[in-house]
């Protein structure tokens, strides 16, 4: 029983006659503080990243406004407040004003199943994580939306590799996922939490390291960040929204990659658990554990071309997905529970053998990947 | 209806799937109330002279580095995207019947295992079909 259902119960004691207040007021209070939640923790990251960013390019980043320049994501935020509201005079008018809405609303959705700790969840669905999966994947029709009500070749070009990119890099992420339900016997967020007494990433290091990149992808950030290539279409499918409907991009991309770093950390990392500290406080470290490896990640390699992105997802993360998936179900059909140690040392074996073995299929021709 | 209420207010029954989606409902209503109204702000700005509001016929071109758009934007798409969607299609329903299935693979056991890489056989059959025909190139 959630906390939410406790307090539920306990309002329908004192309130009798009232029960649909009984069920809305708790739901309210738990919205109200997700929001909270997301809202500080994504300022909170577009501050980081742009910090880290700073010292992965040997320079100091924001550190003006406030201690160590906290403050200077509230500065900007002010400032796109009262920035003009520009909507291209060709451009589909209905769909320019939709758009951000349809980024943005699935954005926190996501957030009614990541569990918080061990009752802390809004909405402890017995099909969780397919919930995250299909409502994730609806942000996609909004960065499409954009790039055709724009009404520019740039963004219609940013919209369709989006497109493309998604639908590629969604099945490896989608069988990663299939790896973790197949060992946790759920796709309840919480039983899959409470069934992590070793971390699946050491168990699955293979799927682990599918998802990340699917998730990498997902979030188009460095290297699959082709939609907003700066040199070649400048920057992608927002090119022609400015003011808060340009806020509304950049807050739904930050907190897509806080939801799916707290996916990540959920799924593969333990989630809440850990000693000592209150478990939000272990999902947010985790959660910003990963973030920190995202932005190391866009600090130092380059971006991919079209090619090389389509054949990475078709031709080596989706084949590799699908070995790991069938030695996650044989492992856990034909190896007893406590020879888990056993599982972790095969898979990372396989997993090193697998990537080593794919990798000379994208090296070939010296320079130039023919795939 | 009666019966909807009951599944949603039966106090510490059983049956509290529903609830869970109501909180999801209730959720999805705060996150576009939030949403507009987020966007409704800067308008609302603008009627008090706070955003400026000066429209002009360069301002509201549209941007491509200066040049004057050469032909229609809304083209016809690339058919390379088509063989990927249809792949993709594929693969999808492929992993709607995973989820059930990885749930409760200890229960069937064995059998389990065997039918779904019989499935998997059928359908990648016509993965590598695709990839040796060139499908996945992108040229």
């Amino acid at each position: 029983m959630t906390l939410l259902e406790q307090f539920r119960l306990w309002l329908a004691t004192i309130l009798p006659g009232w029960e649909w207040l009984a069920y809305v007021v708790p739901a309210i209070v738990g919205i109200v503080v997700i929001l909270g939640f997301v809202l500080t923790m994504v300022i909170v990251f577009i501050w980081y990243e742009r910090r880290l960013l700073g010292r992965f390019q040997i320079r100091l980043g924001p550190n003006r406004l406030g201690p160590e320049g906290v403050f200077q994501p509230i500065a900007t935020a002010v400032k796109i407040l009262l920035k003009e509201d520009v909507v291209p005079e060709k451009g589909d008018k209905v769909l320019h004003w939709l758009a951000p809405v349809i980024v943005f609303v699935p954005v926190l959705m996501i957030f009614a199943v990541v569990p918080f700790g061990e009752r802390a969840i809004l909405a402890d669905l017995n099909v969780g994580i397919v919930y995250v999966v299909a409502i994730s994947s609806i942000s996609v029709v909004g960065i499409y939306a954009a790039g055709w009500a724009s009404n520019n070749k740039y963004a219609l070009i940013s919209a369709l590799r989006t497109v493309a990119q998604m639908v590629s890099y969604e099945l490896p992420l989608i069988l990663a996922i299939v790896g973790v339900v197949l060992m946790a016997g759920s796709l309840s967020m919480t039983q899959i939490v409470a069934s992590q007494d070793i971390p699946f990433f050491i168990l699955q290091p293979l799927g682990f390291v599918i998802f990340f990149l699917g998730t990498l992808a997902e979030l188009n950030r460095c290297p699959f960040d082709l939609l907003e290539a700066d040199s070649e279409i400048v920057a992608g499918y927002h090119i022609e929204y400015s003011g808060m409907k340009f806020a509304m991009f950049y807050l739904g991309e930050y907190g897509h990659a806080l939801a799916y770093s707290c996916i990540i950390a959920t799924l593969f990392l333990g989630g809440w658990q850990g000693p000592l500290l209150p478990p939000i406080m272990w999902l947010v470290i985790k959660a910003l554990v990963v973030f920190s490896t995202i932005v190391w990640i866009r600090g130092t390699l380059p971006r991919l071309r079209v090619d090389q992105l389509m054949a990475f997802a078709w031709k080596g993360l989706l084949p590799m997905a699908i070995i790991n998936l069938f030695m996650i179900a044989a492992e856990v059909l034909w190896l007893p529970e406590t020879m888990l140690w056993i599982m972790g040392a095969v898979n990372l074996i396989l997993a090193a053998g697998l990537i080593l073995m794919w990798s000379k299929l994208f090296t070939l021709g010296g320079g130039r990947v023919e795939v | 209806m009666l019966y909807l209420r009951a599944t949603f207010f039966v106090i510490g029954g059983p049956d509290y799937l529903l609830a869970d989606f109501g909180y999801i409902g209730i959720l999805l209503i705060i996150a576009v109330l939030f949403t507009v109204s987020t966007l409704l702000l800067p308008l609302t700005l603008a009627l008090f002279g706070i955003v400026p509001k000066k429209s002009n016929p360069t301002k509201v071109s549209t941007y491509e580095c200066g040049m004057e758009t050469i032909g229609k934007t809304w083209v016809q798409f690339n058919f390379r995207y088509y063989f990927f969607a249809i792949l993709f299609v594929a693969f999808d329903v492929l992993t709607v019947f995973l989820y059930p299935w990885a749930v409760n693979l200890k229960g069937l056991g064995v059998y389990g295992l065997a039918v779904i890489v019989v499935f998997f056989a059928i359908l990648m059959v016509g993965y590598v079909y695709a990839w040796f025909k060139g499908a996945l190139e992108w040229k």
